[in-house]
């Protein structure tokens, strides 16, 4: 899966951290899921929806 | 980088320290009760399992930091890592067995049983991680 999360946090100059503390998760977990190493859950896909205030299908798309 | 230190990782950290330090006391009494002869008969039969329990305590806590962690990214590491740890002891263990079969190897283990390869295999684990998922997370090894 693909995701905007890099784009989006950077347009809110917010590091990896920010998000993180946001999110409640680690900051490994923002890396791993930029990078696409990891895709998230559906109700951790939710709690990104809700941080950016944007639908699930504007920050993560099929490959 | 910060290593991910979550408070189910500290409690983890806590009780390995706990349990490694029962085990050490636990095997040194087991041990010197053995040489000097004192324990014999049935009560033979728990005094050597007295080590094992810390050791089974450590599976326990491993367990436990699964179920208590709550990012789920670093549950999947700790998961793999498990799994990568089962799969190094069974191979290693499958592999010593078949060598003693045949008479290649001593009989006996030397005191390196299971429990010393599925630890190493955590080892292992945390490595696997780090190559493959750019990091070991908080990792239980």
């Amino acid at each position: 899966m693909k995701n905007r999360l890099k784009v989006l946090r950077a347009e809110r100059d917010w590091n990896q951290q920010d998000l993180a503390d946001a999110l409640g998760v680690s900051r490994q977990s923002v890396n791993a899921i930029e990078t696409g190493k990891y895709d998230p859950s559906l109700p951790l896909a939710f709690r990104i929806s809700d941080v950016f205030g944007l639908p699930i299908e504007q920050i993560f798309s099929r490959d | 980088m910060a290593k991910y230190k979550s408070p189910a990782i500290r409690r983890y950290a806590i009780r390995l320290a706990v349990l490694m330090s029962v085990y050490v006391v636990a095997l040194l009494a087991a041990v010197t009760l053995f040489k000097k002869g004192i324990v014999v008969g049935p009560l033979a039969w728990p005094l050597a399992m007295i080590p094992a329990l810390p050791v089974i305590g450590v599976f326990w806590a491993v367990m436990r930091l699964l179920i208590e962690e709550p990012d789920e990214f670093m549950k999947l590491l700790i998961t793999r890592q498990c799994l990568v740890a089962t799969g190094f002891c069974l191979t290693v263990m499958t592999v010593w067995e078949f060598l003693q079969n045949f008479d290649l190897v001593p009989q006996g283990n030397g005191g390196f049983g299971a429990a010393f390869f599925w630890f190493m295999g955590l080892g292992v684990g945390a490595l696997y991680n780090k190559v493959t998922m750019g990091t070991t997370g908080g990792s239980c090894a």
